[in-house]
């Protein structure tokens, strides 16, 4: 068995009375890429936000690299190696591109920050792009510079919140080729509706479905599981 | 590089009105400078970090009267009173940080407003040693730095140059650091910031002790060049002038402070000559910019080409 | 005198203060309960009411006739001036809470240069409309004063009526809530917005109105009375009339008994810290509840 790079124990999370993240148990394996599914208000994105530290966990407790990160805010664990992209897509719109992908670029203490940035520019294809205003790139653009940044940390872990929404068919491709090519060094955990992108680049699936965990395994285990059917692809006998 | 030249052209252009300005606007320039100081402070908070103060008067007046009360009390010379000054700014926007930037935006300007509030009020409880409104005369003998008397027009116009230059230097390489870009950042988008691993409490205290900086050796400054220290200068008017300046010139401009300063004195001094209307000209400046031309001169002037304004 | 006359007269003293405090708190509570505009100016709308009330003292024949005409010229004079000040200005910034504090700084300095340039820069009495003095053992007491709380209690009565009861105080309530479903059931969002920032000032010109013969009209009258505004309206809670009310009570109280006792400075360091302490670490005011 691979070793574990981050594992949540009895994760939960209400607001009011509506318990968005129920006891959930989950463990990501290093380098390994996870898609994390379910249906609307499953609680996808508040469960990944109590892994970023975006929100505060009521309960359970959360490990990366063997270290208890429950109590730690969002910056330390960003610091540890941890990074989000935003689902609604969050850039520095009123900066250029440079600007936006070297505030990334720092926190790694390079030598020459321009060359990097370059670089960085690059791996998402917006090298051109680099003295743009953020706030005036296409969206398809916008949604590759948030994903630029987030590797341009150069993290251990890659969350990944409805990455491909509102990508071109061609960009989608770039965009699974580039995730691809980013494991094992990096783990990847990734929110999408997109099933096709989902049963083409995960090795394991976790489906959620009103805060718990319904199901998880390989593509092919959680095609053929009956509940993950009848609650998230319809009906069986539909 | 082309910025740097034009700072350093800025620079030499009033060194060279030095030694062309009449009398009175040659004084008018040097208090202009302390006081372009003092806003360069605000802009880092402000214009730069997207810290809307209120109480920028309490970090004035902290300059001021650790410089003056050192020089009363303790017959502190002028250089370790601008240090003193300086530190004292600091110290106070540090303290006052640690509990205001537990809160943002309009209840930021609400508690800085108060602190400072507080601050000015402080003043005037003790009154017998601050002399309150009233303030006191610096005496003389604390007025000479190096060697240069203060009391005179020469040094003190070229002191306040000194000042007003370092300052400049200064909040030019921090806006162009790497530090400096996380600050924007912040202004721009604290959530995207958090997540880029940058916390958010300890840029903003940093950039607002930074800013304290300013304004407390602005404040020993003005009292060290002026002869005088008082309790007005903690008054909410102060808090108001800088955030004049500021969003006159440009927020988030280098030159955008010294630009507001000199209009905005100028026109509350040709007002106030003319006739009694310096508050209308305040309050109709504060009204047209914030309605008009939020961004400011210099901020304008960025948006339709000089890219490179920094 | 003894201390517990002494005593009687500071919560005498704080108790009309505490009175006009609360009009004036609760016209700016109600402005930032329902457009989340923190209004600066409100000093600035109770001092015109102030020095418009010496104005029409003027021209009015007594002292009685000149009190009824102020009590009901007065706010609607600073009421319309602040939907003008609505229109022109508030409205065009989309009442974004920044800009708007900074557009009513400078509002502020407008209104104070306006007075000192009709009304000059000294301090104006105005008489009384009666002088009746209650004589108690160990001093005499204002008889006015005390009518000056209980015309405030009964003006406040009548807003809160107002607000509770009438269909204008249920659109404001509702427009409070949530604007944009306001909107969408059909009400006119930016007339509710124009209503309350007029009725906030009425409010606060009332007050001057009442206080005027106490306090003489100045110009730069209108710090103080915003500074303790907006105190009792963050300890009382952002918002809350009831809680802007019994912060008012609280405020009025320890003010004159603290000036009293020791120096109004004093009582106005530990008033203004308070402030600034419940803003960062209880956010909901004293009595609000928690969000």
């Amino acid at each position: 068995m691979a070793a574990m790079i981050l594992e949540a124990q009895g994760l939960a999370r209400a607001f009011g009375g509506l318990r968005a993240v129920d006891g959930v148990d989950f463990a990501l394996r290093a380098g390994e890429i996870h898609a994390l599914i379910g249906p609307n208000g499953a609680g996808k994105t508040t469960f990944v936000s109590l892994l970023s530290g975006r929100q505060r966990a009521d309960a359970g407790t959360i490990r990366f690299d063997g270290a208890d990160i429950t109590r730690l805010p969002a910056h330390d664990r960003v610091a540890r190696g941890i990074a989000y992209t935003f689902q609604i897509t969050s850039i520095y719109a009123g900066l250029d591109v440079f600007a936006n992908l070297a505030l990334a670029v720092q926190r790694q203490r390079g030598a020459d920050l321009a060359a990097d940035v370059r670089a960085a520019a690059a791996r998402v294809g917006l090298q051109d792009h680099l003295a743009t205003r953020a706030g005036e790139l296409s969206y398809g653009h916008q949604r590759l510079l948030e994903v630029g940044m987030g590797l341009a940390l150069q993290p251990r872990l890659l969350i990944l919140d409805e990455p491909t929404q509102g990508l071109a068919a061609a960009e989608i491709a770039g965009f699974i080729a580039l995730i691809r090519s980013l494991v094992p060094a990096t783990t990847v955990l990734l929110i999408e509706h997109n099933m096709e992108v989902v049963m083409d680049l995960a090795q394991r699936i976790t489906v959620l479905n009103f805060g718990k965990v319904l199901a998880t395994g390989s593509p092919e285990e959680i095609r053929a599981n009956p509940a993950v059917q009848a609650a998230y692809l319809g009906t069986p006998d539909a | 590089m082309k910025a740097l030249a034009l700072h350093i052209a800025v620079i030499a252009g009033l060194w060279l009105l030095h030694g062309l300005l009449p009398a009175y606007h040659h004084g008018n320039m040097a208090r202009i400078m302390v006081l372009a100081v003092f806003a360069m402070g605000y802009n880092i908070a402000f214009g730069y970090t997207g810290l809307l103060s209120l109480g920028h008067a309490l970090f004035l007046a902290a300059g001021m009267y650790a410089m003056g009360l050192g020089a009363q009390h303790f017959g502190t010379g002028a250089l370790p009173g601008l240090i003193l000054g300086t530190l004292a700014g600091g110290g106070i926007a540090g303290l006052v940080g640690l509990l205001a930037l537990r809160t943002a935006g309009v209840s930021f300007m609400i508690v800085t407003l108060m602190f400072a509030q507080a601050g000015y009020l402080t003043l005037l409880y003790f009154g017998a040693v601050t002399g309150g409104d009233e303030g006191f005369p610096l005496p003389a003998a604390a007025r000479i730095l190096a060697g240069l008397d203060l009391t005179q027009d020469g040094p003190r116009y070229l002191v306040a140059l000194a000042l007003f230059s370092v300052g400049l230097m200064a909040q030019l390489a921090l806006v162009q650091s790497r530090f400096g870009r996380v600050m924007v950042a912040m202004r721009e988008n604290e959530d995207r910031s958090r997540m880029l691993g940058y916390n958010p409490f300890r840029v903003k205290l940093t950039a607002l002790i930074l800013s304290g900086l300013y304004a407390g050796a602005a404040g020993a400054a003005y009292g060290l060049l002026f002869g005088y220290v008082g309790a007005s200068f903690a008054t909410i008017q102060f808090s108001i002038l800088p955030m004049l300046y500021v969003l006159l010139g440009g927020a988030g401009t280098t030159l955008g402070p010294l630009l507001g300063a000199v209009l905005m004195f100028y026109l509350i001094d040709t007002a106030s000559t003319h006739s009694s209307a310096h508050l209308l000209v305040i309050g109709v400046a504060l009204l047209v910019l914030v309605l008009f031309a939020p961004k400011g001169l210099l901020g304008t002037l960025r948006d339709r080409g000089i890219r490179w304004l920094p | 005198m003894g201390f517990g006359p002494f005593l009687l007269l500071a919560t005498l003293e704080g108790t009309v203060m505490a009175a006009v405090l609360a009009l004036s708190a609760v016209g700016l509570s109600l402005t930032f309960g329902v457009m989340r505009v923190v209004n600066v100016a409100h000093g600035e709308f109770f001092m015109l009411g102030a020095v418009l009330s010496w104005a029409v003292s003027l021209y009015a024949p007594n002292p009685v006739l000149a009190f009824a005409l102020a009590l009901v010229l007065v706010p609607l004079a600073v009421g319309g001036l602040a939907a003008l000040a609505d229109a022109a200005v508030l409205k065009r910034l989309n009442y974004d809470p920044e800009a708007t504090i900074v557009a009513t700084i400078g509002l502020s300095y407008i209104l104070q240069q306006a007075a000192l340039t009709f009304f000059g820069p000294d301090a104006r009495p105005v008489e009384a409309p009666f002088s009746l003095r209650l004589q108690f053992p160990w001093f005499g007491y204002s008889g006015y004063k005390l009518f000056v709380v209980l015309a405030a209690a009964a003006i406040l009565l009548a807003v809160w009526t107002f607000l509770r009861r009438s269909r204008a105080g249920l659109v404001m309530r509702a427009t409070q809530v949530d604007r944009n479903t306001a909107r969408a059931f059909g009400i006119d969002v930016d007339r509710v917005y124009m209503g309350t920032f007029a009725l906030g000032a009425a409010l606060a010109a009332l007050g001057a109105v009442l206080i005027v013969p106490i306090q003489q009209a100045h110009y730069l009258m209108g710090h103080d009375p915003l500074l303790l505004s907006f105190i009792v309206v963050i300890i009382g809670g952002l918002g809350s009339i009831r809680g802007t009310l019994v912060a008012a009570l609280l405020i009025g109280l320890s003010d004159g008994i603290i000036s009293m006792f020791f120096s109004p400075t004093l009582a106005k360091i530990i008033a203004t810290l308070a402030v600034a302490l419940v803003l960062v670490f209880r956010p909901q005011g004293l009595f609000g509840e928690r969000a």
